[in-house]
């Protein structure tokens, strides 16, 4: 199948320190599809997806190089402005973190940053997505009680809310459901498969029955080395290196 | 050998939980103490007159503490209006901003600043803020000033609180969790939308726990403030005015002049109307904080 790629990663490396982290990786990601990032922990997946909102350069000692083009577009040129880059993307942590504010404000609070004001347009986006990420029936009587009161896979939900707002064309998830309940998981996993009609999905998991579920495309790390990538029924089917099907068959994890 | 072991584990227990108990009843001992020194003049006097009369004549058995109490606010107030805004930006800086290089060599400069006695910043006022409000600012705004004025007193005293302030809402600040500014970053917000909408935001009960500290903090000090704040017992009718506080009335006749009537007991009262100022702020402060909790989270 011939796929149109939305990220393309060339040479990318990352050092934290003199710890390499990731090592010169090159691979496309495609457009409108589902895109799992697998490996044992501490493999660089974190890092990867993380380079791709350029939400790295915080950490204090990286070094980066190589380039990430979205669009076509080299993120890391030095005119290029973060906060437009970081605005192409809604990012999903491991736990959620809704801000200290109420759930009505948490998903206003992107479009507001970025200058709307007018309070008719801030309750559609709100409604809307708060539908899209279907909890608007479980807090539409209660927009404005404090974010922090909902259950933890609601508020994992607001922040996908959150950051739909702001209308990016990609969703990043950082095993998005690591701290959810079996239940609360399988919605995002609802939501996701649902959602890639209209984005790009890139989500980071060490969990392989969800990587199975989700994958378009799958992008296998080892200790910061991209091992092999492909379509999903490839690489879970008929991997072509040894370590990727050790990996896939719990040999090694 | 076992049972002597299990009765030291009693023993200890105990003796600690005896500390604990003398020590959460210090406040009401004091308070007591001072109350029944201060009974005799209570006796006499109606406390709505000591409270709210401004005429303070002690040979005559005039002990009105109102201009004491403004000038104590007065003086706190003027200080905690400079120190919060330029302590809060400090910090907010060194926290969020600041090459962790920078914050280490500068917050244990910071902290030092708290532990200088106050009697340098007394002198350090009567030296350097006093003439400049006096030779400078006030005939630069066309007025009159000795120096020694509640501006005076105000500045020396906001110098004071800064480190308190400054310590206490970087170690708040740094509790937040990175994730939480992140969450904001990454939906493209800069790093001051950041501060300003979220992180805080999220620091808000903090800060007002360190505005509280050093608040409490100003209203006790002393030594500087009886330097500097010019000791005349009227009301100040600006900033550029003396005044003279609670805590410097105490400090500086207590002990003398003892053998006029009530003197002693006046004092006392003093002492306590101080004591239970700083409770009661205290007290009010605590409740605005659980009001705020309450509502962001």
């Amino acid at each position: 199948m011939e796929l149109k790629t939305h990220i393309s990663v060339n040479n990318l490396s990352v050092f934290y320190g003199n710890e390499p982290a990731l090592k010169n990786v090159t691979v496309d990601i495609p457009d409108k599809k589902i895109t799992v990032i697998i490996g044992p922990s501490g493999c660089g997946k974190t890092t990867l997806l993380k380079s791709f909102n350029r939400m790295l350069e915080a950490v204090e000692g990286i070094k980066i190089s190589g380039a990430v083009l979205v669009d076509g577009e080299n993120i890391f040129d030095p005119g290029i402005e973060i906060t437009g880059v970081r605005k192409k993307m809604g990012l999903l942590s491991q736990r959620p973190y809704p801000l200290p504010m109420s759930i009505y404000d948490n998903v206003a609070y992107g479009p507001r940053i970025h200058g709307l004001k007018k309070k008719k347009e801030l309750d559609r986006i709100v409604e809307h997505y708060l539908k899209e990420s279907s909890l608007w029936e479980e807090v539409k009587d209660r927009l404005y009680t404090p974010a922090s009161k909902l259950s933890i896979g609601q508020q994992q939900r607001l922040c996908l809310a959150r950051g739909l707002a702001v209308e990016p064309e990609i969703i990043l998830g950082d095993e998005p459901t690591s701290a959810l309940d079996p239940k609360s998981s399988q919605r995002i996993e609802a939501r996701f498969l649902e959602l890639k009609k209209d984005y790009t999905i890139v989500v980071v998991t060490h969990i392989l029955r969800q990587a199975r579920r989700l994958a378009d495309y799958v992008i296998f790390l080892y200790l910061g080395e991209l091992i092999e990538h492909g379509p999903a029924n490839q690489i879970f089917d008929n991997p072509k290196q040894e370590m990727t099907r050790e990996y896939i068959q719990g040999v090694i994890s | 050998m076992n049972k002597k072991r299990l009765l030291k584990d009693k023993i200890a227990a105990k003796f600690m939980l005896g500390l604990v108990i003398f020590s959460g009843l210090l406040v009401f001992l004091i308070a007591f103490g001072l109350y029944y020194r201060a009974k005799p003049i209570l006796d006499i006097k109606p406390l709505g007159q000591l409270l709210f009369s401004s005429s303070w004549r002690p040979l005559r058995g005039d002990f009105g503490f109102f201009p004491f109490i403004i000038g104590t606010f007065w003086v706190t107030a003027v200080a905690i209006f400079i120190a919060v805004p330029f302590s809060l930006l400090t910090a907010v800086y060194l926290s969020e901003y600041a090459h962790k290089l920078v914050r280490e060599l500068t917050a244990p400069l910071i902290d030092l600043l708290a532990g200088i006695p106050s009697v340098i910043y007394g002198i350090w006022g009567v030296l350097v803020v006093v003439p400049l409000i006096k030779n400078h600012l006030a005939p630069f705004l066309g007025t009159f000033s000795t120096g020694y004025s509640v501006l005076s007193a105000g500045i020396v005293l906001a110098i004071m609180v800064f480190p308190v302030i400054i310590h206490v809402v970087i170690e708040v600040l740094r509790s937040i969790p990175n994730e939480l500014r992140d969450a904001s970053l990454a939906l493209g917000a800069t790093k001051w939308q950041t501060v300003k909408h979220v992180v805080l935001l999220k620091a808000l009960p903090g800060i007002v726990a360190a505005v509280v500290l050093g608040v409490s903090r100003a209203f006790g000090e002393t030594m500087a403030v009886l330097m500097i704040a010019g000791n005349v017992a009227k009301l100040p009718g600006s900033v550029f005015d003396p005044a003279y506080p609670l805590p410097a009335l105490i400090a500086n006749n207590y002990g003398e002049m003892l053998s006029v009537p009530l003197y002693d007991s006046a004092l006392l009262l003093a002492s306590l109307i101080l004591l239970v100022v700083v409770l009661g702020f205290n007290v009010l402060s605590r409740i605005i904080l659980i009001r705020i909790e309450r509502r962001i989270q």
